[in-house]
């Protein structure tokens, strides 16, 4: 981190969530989690599939409300801001979705292009520069001209974060940005969005089930489960946890505290048919 | 029973919120005529993709449908000995009811499943939700251009259509039938009302590209998605709008040339 990045007077915290509760067709999704994420630094959000780890990113974003508690970006207390409000905080807010969400009728120089299209009255050759910027940022300068369908999921990947930085956001959220990747490219994002932290001054949030690569670039992480947080600290004081779950999580075994087997009856009651 | 009725509170509640949804989004859609005034580029390429494409189906259809008219036609007044009342036949038909009719029906085909689709996938790909984190207000940027360009294309549509379908009634009564070319032209000229005919056709027409419009792009907006779920938009889209159209256009033509 470069300390001259974080200007004086700012709040430590970008993002402060208290006490938030949030549930979908009656399935307690978080059950009053609070959590901060401090400015500058890369912060992991943890868990296993389904426990709405991209919910929350979405919650952070606006896009949906939260049933209870409060949640603040940049002071700012998300459920009660006006859309126009909301619009333009997110302006200040970069998000990668794990599919890209590339618009597929524009060529990539054009997606790169379209925020700042849409939000600045800069000229063509302005917003020419600046595009190629953030494509040499990425290492895409060369596939300007391609359109969405024609690049690999890496490189999709790659033209969205070129995207998401179009507008020089102080705060940019990752959607597993490592799934489905071979090692190459998963070596390009995690390098990428180390040194897009480190050099634009930015604060990061990756949500990830990919441990030991996310693991790698955090500061701190948070490992979500059924709702509650079970578990927070630095990478060293995850990887020297007590609890057996965690143990289970970082290190991927397959039986732990969670089971390998669905519940079932016993096996051989089963196969023999005696339960019926 | 308990279960019937449960079904039946859950299939009211579930129909009467997405009507609600449905009218909210309507509203955010018209209100998207602002951006289009400072971006009339969106509408452009929206009015080529959803009016001139659909133009191809559109005139061959008009030109099959005028060609049987003037032939059911002849054959039915022939019988009477007025075949001379071809073409003032032929012209009601058309642009009263067939051409507004069909060509709504047609553009439901051909635009309206494509919008749906359209507008799903862009959904199941985060691409309105990617929007929406950019601060773009996906209504604004996507379902509006596309709104007003279906209301706009609908009634040119529909004019083709009936143009073309005289002339096909044209072909068929005076070039293969022998009716008297000039009694073809001169009743339909005299016998058909600009207000009372073609303005009706023409109001008939946008009330029925709105209706389209609508259903489409609030189908694919609202659409579950996957690939099953946007298939089923498609279809319903396609299903509801063809029935929207034919309903609607009994109460018009009630209130339009009835006495109701």
């Amino acid at each position: 981190m470069i300390p001259s990045m974080e200007k004086r007077g700012q709040p430590q915290n970008i993002v402060s969530i208290k006490n938030l509760s949030f549930s979908r067709h009656d399935r307690k999704i978080f059950d009053d989690i609070s959590l901060q994420i401090p400015r500058g630094k890369i912060t992991a959000i943890m868990g296993p599939s389904g426990t709405g780890k991209t919910t929350l990113l979405k919650l952070i974003g606006g896009q949906i409300k939260a049933d209870q508690g409060e949640i603040k970006v940049d002071e700012q207390a998300i459920g009660e801001l006006s859309l126009s409000g909301l619009y333009a905080l997110r302006k200040k807010m970069g998000m990668l979705f794990q599919s890209g969400a590339l618009l597929t009728d524009l060529t990539v120089y054009d997606n790169v292009a379209f925020p700042l299209r849409e939000h600045t009255r800069l000229t063509e050759s302005m917003i020419r520069t600046l595009v190629l910027m953030k494509l040499q940022a990425v290492g895409l300068r060369g596939a300007r001209d391609l359109m969405p369908n024609q690049l690999s999921g890496g490189m999709a990947r790659r033209v969205a974060l070129a995207r998401a930085i179009a507008l020089d956001p102080t705060m940019i959220m990752y959607d597993e940005p490592f799934t489905g990747q071979d090692p190459i490219s998963m070596g390009a994002l995690l390098h990428l969005i180390k040194t897009l932290n480190n050099t634009l001054g930015l604060t990061s949030i990756i949500v990830s089930h990919d441990v030991q690569e996310t693991a790698a670039i955090a500061d701190y992480i948070f490992i979500l489960a059924n709702g509650k947080i079970v578990d927070q600290g630095t990478p060293p004081q995850i990887a020297d946890t007590q609890s057996d779950w965690v143990k289970q999580f970082m290190g991927g075994d397959a039986d732990g505290p969670v089971r390998f087997h669905y519940p079932a009856p016993d096996y051989a009651d089963d196969l023999l048919m005696l339960g019926k | 029973m308990i279960y019937l009725l449960q079904r039946l509170g859950r299939t009211t509640c579930n129909s009467l919120a997405k009507t609600g949804r449905s009218a909210f989004f309507l509203a955010h859609g018209l209100s998207g005529v602002t951006d289009i005034a400072l971006r009339p580029y969106l509408l452009i390429k929206q009015l080529y993709s959803v009016g001139v494409l659909t133009l191809l189906i559109i005139t061959i259809s008009g030109l099959f449908v005028g060609m049987v008219l003037g032939l059911q036609g002849y054959y039915t007044l022939s019988d009477f000995g007025a075949e001379e009342s071809l073409g003032v036949m032929v012209a009601a038909s058309l642009v009263r009811e067939l051409g507004p009719v069909v060509s709504a029906l047609l553009f439901a085909g051909r635009a309206g499943s494509a919008l749906t689709a359209e507008i799903g996938l862009m959904k199941a790909t985060e691409q309105l939700s990617g929007m929406e984190m950019m601060a773009v207000d996906p209504i604004k940027r996507i379902i509006s251009p596309r709104l007003f360009a279906c209301i706009l294309s609908v009634p040119l549509l529909a004019a083709i259509f009936s143009s073309i379908g005289v002339i096909g009634g044209h072909l068929v009564g005076v070039g293969m039938l022998s009716v008297d070319e000039g009694a073809f032209w001169s009743q339909m000229q005299s016998n058909i009302d600009f207000y009372d005919d073609i303005v009706n056709g023409i109001i008939k027409s946008v009330v029925f590209g709105f209706m389209v419009a609508w259903i489409a792009l609030f189908e694919g907006y609202d659409a579950v998605p996957t690939s099953e779920g946007v298939s089923r938009a498609t279809t319903r889209t396609v299903v509801n709008s063809s029935f929207s159209v034919l309903a609607l256009d009994f109460i018009l033509t009630a209130l339009m040339f009835g006495d109701i």
